[in-house]
Parts: C-alpha cells; structure tokens; sequence
C-alpha cells in the first residue's frame, strides 16, 4: 500500500522518470512527501527510500541536510523572518522579536493553536524588500510591525489562501510532459554531430 | 555621474506586469535568438559567446566561453544551470528566474545546443516557490511550441531540461555541492581535483555548469554578436551585469548597469540607482560582491565597477552584490552576524572551516553582547589566519571549498578597518549602539 495518494503518488513515479538515476529525484520527492504531510513522516520517508532506492537511514540522512525539510511536524504556517545582512540593517532582529510576541511562540517552535512556527532564516535573496518575511516560502513583503500583524491577521481569518497555500505546497504549475528527447535519437545525433564537427575542423586546416 | 545610456541586455522585460509570460516574450523577440544559433554550427555559437568575452556572473567570473571550448577534446554530458542563489545580500537570479524565465529557458536552450548536450537541469533554490513555478511553466511553453524536445524547431537537435528544486543549503551554490545536490545526497563539495565538473561531473560524466544570469546573456549575444556585447564595458569586463543593492541606501534594488564605466559611488548615490544614503547620513563601509568578500571604506568609492578593477584593491565584484553600511550601523554586528551564517552554512567536512566559524562566531558573539576582552582582536585575527593562512586576497585555502576561505574576509575587515569600534565594545561591555 503507498502512504502516498494517488495524485502525489503519481506525480512521484512521473518525477522519477525525469532523471537518469532515481535517486536524482530525492529532494523534489521530499517536497512532495512534505507537501501531504506538511513534514517528513516516518511513512513519507519510507516511500520516498523505496522510490528512490535508497534505506531509510540514507533519506533521513540526506533531509535533514537541508533547511526546508522538517523531521518534526511544524505549523501550517512557517514564518520566516530574515536577519541576515542587509535585513540586519533594517532591523530584521526588531521583527523577529515583535514577530514572536504576535504569534505567541519563541523562535523555533510552534504557537499553542498549532496554526505558525517561527524561524529565524538565513537570506532568502528578497533583500531590497527588507526585512525580508516568507510564510510557506511565499514572499509577503511585510517589513513594519504593523504590516507583519495585519498579514498575520489576514492568514488566520483564512484570507491569504490564494497566494500562500499551507505548508509543503512548493510548486504549484506541474510538469506538462515527461522526457521528449529519446535516447536513441540523441546518441545518434550527437555521434553525427561530432563527425560532421571534426570534418568542419578538418576542412579549416 | 552614471552612465546609464547602455542597452538592458538581460533586464528588458522587467518594466511590463507580465514580463514572465510567453505572450510578453514572444512579443518583444523572444525565441528569435534560438532560431538563429540553430543556423549556425554549435562551434560558431561558442565562438561569438568568446568574442563576448562573457565572464561566468555565478561569483568566480571565469569566461563562459573558455569554459565551454576548453571542455570540446571530450564532449560534455550535462548542461547544469545553478540558480541556488544564497550568498547574503546577493538577490538577482531571483529577480530573472521572477521576471524573465523564458530568456533564461532560451538561454539554456542556446548554451545545450552550443555544447551538443542532450540533458540539462535548471537548480533553482528551493525557497523560490514564485521562481520555480515560472521558470516550470517556461519550460512546459518552451515543449508546446517546440523549442523543447525532439527535433527543436524542425533541427537535428534535440534537449530536455528538467527544473530542480533546491531545499536550502547554501553550499549548494558550489558547483560540486550543487551536483552531490542533484544526485539526491547532502551537499558537500568535491575535492578539486579530480572532481572538476568539466572533466568528473554530474554522475562521474563531464558536466558544464553556468550561473542563471550567465545564460540568459546569451540570446542577446546571439542576437547582436559577440562583438556588441565585448563593445560595452572595458578590459576583461564586458557587456552590462546586474548588480544588487541593499542596505541603508534609499533605493535597494536590482540595477543593469554597463561594466567599468560606472562606479561604487554612481551605484550608491545616483538618483537612478541608489538614491543616495538613508537619512543622509554619511558613508561607513561597502561590502561589494556578497559577504565572502573583503570590505571597502569610503575612500574606494570612485572605484570603477570591473572584475579586475575590484580585484586589485584586494577584493572582488563575486556575486554582484553591494551592501551599504552608515554610521549608524554597528561593524562588530554585521562582522558577527555574516560568521553566524558562515558557522551555520558550514558543510562539516574541513575542521578550519567547521570548528573555526563557530570559534570566531562565539568570540565576536561575546564583543557585540558584552564580555569581550581587549585579547580578543588578535585572538579573531589569529583564528582568521589560521582558516586563511596569510589573510591575502584572494585568499590561501586549506579547505575543500572556498566558503571556508571566505569566514575571515568580513571579521578581518571590520578589526583592520574599525579597530576602535572593537575597543568601545569592550569597554562598553557590549554594542553602544544599543
Ligand atoms: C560557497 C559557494 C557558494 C556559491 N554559490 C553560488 C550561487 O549561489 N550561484 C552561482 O551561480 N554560483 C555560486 N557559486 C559559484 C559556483 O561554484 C560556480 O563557480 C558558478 O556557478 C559557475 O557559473 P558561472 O561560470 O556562470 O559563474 C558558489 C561558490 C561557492 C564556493
Ligand atoms: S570549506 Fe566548509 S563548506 Fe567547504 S567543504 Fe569544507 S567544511 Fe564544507
Ligand atoms: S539579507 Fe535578508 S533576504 Fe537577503
């Protein structure tokens, strides 16, 4: 039985087909099994280690390399909150602080209704808009106190939904078709090509 | 004052709302470029693209043409393209992957077709939602007209290009990381050599990676010639580059700007570009080219904008990033805040660069927050000395990567040039500014 559904189970087979090794495909899948669960589940690993063909252990292993991927589950909302450099210069450690008295949590954990968790990020190379904020890595360009309330406000009374989807929902425009180069056709072009190259190269001389 | 009569090679479309759509780009010459490399034999386009003298715009400015010809004894496998675009401050790939998509899709396809691969991958940090969902629907555009896929616009030549999405790790900006990345592992750098991309890349194969803004110079350059784009700029420093301006200046932004004819100063205080600095206050430091690089003063401000140019006063234009620091800003804060990103972006592989960021983080984390000692500049310069035997630029490496290379630039220069704001923190106990 896959843990995945049938639409995120097949968006993962069409991925795998994309690459000349499965386990090219780990982190798009990890997206993927992020994007059911909103975090890596222990079932979402074990699928993702089997389509890639991989152990446990190794996935695990290989997301928990990677910022985006949360080995725990997090709130529907991820809030980020840049202090990097030129967000440092704009006060990007003020709106952090300010964003956990909004949310209620400290930075790294989850508000008590489950609804945010706060980060602190890196730069999200969003700089001329500082202090750059992401929520579900959607840009919202909040850079006061009052700007950052007012979003927050209008997320919990369910009116951002149309451009910040809960969490795990990275790429909305799907892939419209699978590989269109075939093999064969390639190696045998390339093999014209190269010959045809060497003649011109020749002729020069 | 700024030269700003240069033509916007790779920022054209920005002014229109749909910039990103193929309907804006096939209206103002998009695809026209493609038609035209496809004419030409795949030697001939690498050969203009050397004319440009186009120099790679990912942070290390090697010649994207060099680089593609250097590699034709062995044919090249894959075309990798690197938008993970995570040096601090550094902020115009996501602009292009946001506003141009189709230009960098044509690009790809022009860079593919120059190298005869057959597969190339687009990298795109994993935090661009926006970017990656324009720059997929480029590439499904690009299929349903047919300048993806088998036989390209009715030629014998024929490509894929699959978008990968990143999920953040700087280091996977390195080339070698971003290629351990796209074999699905963690990404630690390759030791060089043998791992050059070019001869052990992707799958072991030989493999060509370019900077997102590197390709979409190209259908310009295939449109206008080699020689346009060489007629702009000076030197080595051709064509026109996009430079990010952040910090305390009155407009941060992503200006296009042509190369060597523009200074620091023109960038920061044009009323076109930079405006100027916030509250008129006055000038402390620039860090140019993203935060691996050394820190200029005031006094490099009629500088003009070239690799070798920046290169010469001992540091570098890197990443084409340019923060602005007034003396309202505190340098022992920013010094400790781009360590504190280094400490955590830290692959782990190399002891210098794993236990020395965190070491150089804890020090100046104790100057800004009280409890720092008068010892502690020699100690800070001595543990940057021990990363960066030397502290020259560029500098000496005794790491895999260059990120470990690049922790002392910012705290070595905020103590050789601000040594007394380092004394008023020890004898404040902590940052007087707040
Ligand atoms: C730590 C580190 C981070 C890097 N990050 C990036 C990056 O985000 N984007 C990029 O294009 N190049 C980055 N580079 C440079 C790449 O390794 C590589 O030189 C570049 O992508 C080549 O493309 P180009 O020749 O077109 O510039 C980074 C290098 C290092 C050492
Ligand atoms: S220098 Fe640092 S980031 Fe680079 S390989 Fe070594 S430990 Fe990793
Ligand atoms: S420094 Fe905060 S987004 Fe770049």
């Amino acid at each position: 039985m896959s843990h995945f559904k049938p639409d995120i189970r097949q968006r993962a087979e069409e991925l795998v087909s994309l690459y000349p090794r499965a386990r090219s495909a780990m982190l798009p899948l990890l997206h993927l099994a992020q994007e059911q669960d909103g975090y890596l589940s222990e079932e979402g690993i074990e699928e993702v280690a089997l389509l890639t063909g991989t152990t446990t252990a190794d996935v695990r292993g290989t997301a928990a390399f990677y910022d985006m991927y949360h080995l725990e589950p997090v709130g529907a909302y991820v809030v980020g909150v840049c202090t990097n450099v030129a967000c440092l210069l704009a006060g990007g450690e003020e709106l952090l602080e300010h964003a956990a008295k909004t949310l209620g949590c400290a930075v790294g954990t989850t508000s008590a209704d489950g609804l945010f968790t706060l980060e602190e990020t890196e730069c999200l190379a969003d700089c001329d808009i500082a202090p750059c904020v992401s929520v579900n890595h959607r840009f919202v360009r909040t850079t006061t106190p009052e700007a950052f309330d007012t979003m927050i406000g209008e997320v919990r009374a369910g009116m951002r939904s149309h451009d910040i989807p809960v969490h795990g929902n990275l790429i909305r425009v799907r892939r419209s078709v699978g590989l269109r180069a075939p093999r064969e056709e390639v190696i045998e072009q390339r093999a014209r090509s190269s010959a045809a190259r060497a003649q011109r190269a020749e002729e020069a001389k | 004052m700024a030269v700003l009569d240069a033509p916007r090679i790779v920022s054209s479309r920005a002014q229109f709302a749909d910039s990103y759509t193929l309907s804006r780009y096939l209206a103002t010459g998009g695809y026209v470029a493609l038609r035209k490399a496809l004419t030409m034999f795949p030697e001939q386009v690498a050969a203009e693209v050397d004319k440009a003298s186009l120099l790679g715009r990912g942070g290390a400015g090697f010649p994207a043409g060099r680089k593609w010809s250097m590699l034709r004894k062995s044919p090249i496998s894959y075309l990798v393209v690197n938008g993970d675009e995570s040096e601090p401050a550094t902020f115009k790939d996501h602009f292009l992957v946001e506003s141009d998509p189709h230009q960098l899709v044509e690009g790809v396809i022009i860079a593919a077709y120059s190298l005869q691969v057959s597969q190339a991958f687009i990298y795109i940090r994993g935090e661009f939602a926006l970017g990656l969902e324009r720059v997929q629907q480029a590439v499904n555009d690009a299929y349903a007209q047919g300048a993806l896929g088998s036989k390209i616009f009715g030629s014998d030549f024929s490509l894929d290009i699959v978008v990968h999405p990143g999920a953040g790790a700087y280091i996977c900006g390195e080339e070698t990381a971003l290629i351990e990345g796209l074999e699905g592992k963690r990404g630690f750098p390759r030791i060089k050599p043998p791992f050059f991309p070019a001869v052990t890349g992707l799958y072991g194969e030989p493999t060509v990676v370019n900077n997102v803004e590197t390709m979409s110079n190209l259908p310009w350059i295939v449109n206008n010639g080699g020689e346009a784009f060489a007629a702009l700029g000076a030197g080595r420093s051709t064509g026109t580059r996009l430079f990010a301006l952040a910090g305390r200046v009155v407009n941060p932004g992503v200006y296009e700007i042509e190369m060597v004819k523009n200074t620091f100063r023109d960038l920061i205080y044009d009323p076109k570009l930079g405006g100027g600095i916030t509250g008129d206050h006055k000038l402390k430091a620039i860090i140019p080219g993203g935060v691996s690089a050394p820190w200029f003063g005031p006094e490099m401000l009629d500088l003009p904008l070239g690799q070798d140019e920046v290169g010469e006063k001992g540091s570098m234009l890197g990443s084409g990033s340019v923060v602005v620091m007034d003396e309202t800003s505190c340098v022992v804060r920013v010094a400790w805040r781009i360590t504190k990103f280094f400490a955590r972006e830290s692959c782990g592989q190399c002891t210098p660069c794993r236990e020395g960021s965190g070491w150089i983080e804890r020090a100046m984390y104790r100057l800004e927050h009280g409890g720092g000692r008068m010892e502690d500049m020699d100690l800070l310069l001595d543990l940057c000395d021990n990363i960066a035997p030397g502290l020259s630029w560029p500098p000496q490496q005794t790491t895999i990567c260059v990120l470990g290379s690049s922790i002392p630039s910012s705290v070595h220069s905020a103590i050789a040039m601000f040594p007394d704001d380092f004394r008023e923190h020890v004898l404040h106990g902590g940052c007087p500014h707040d």
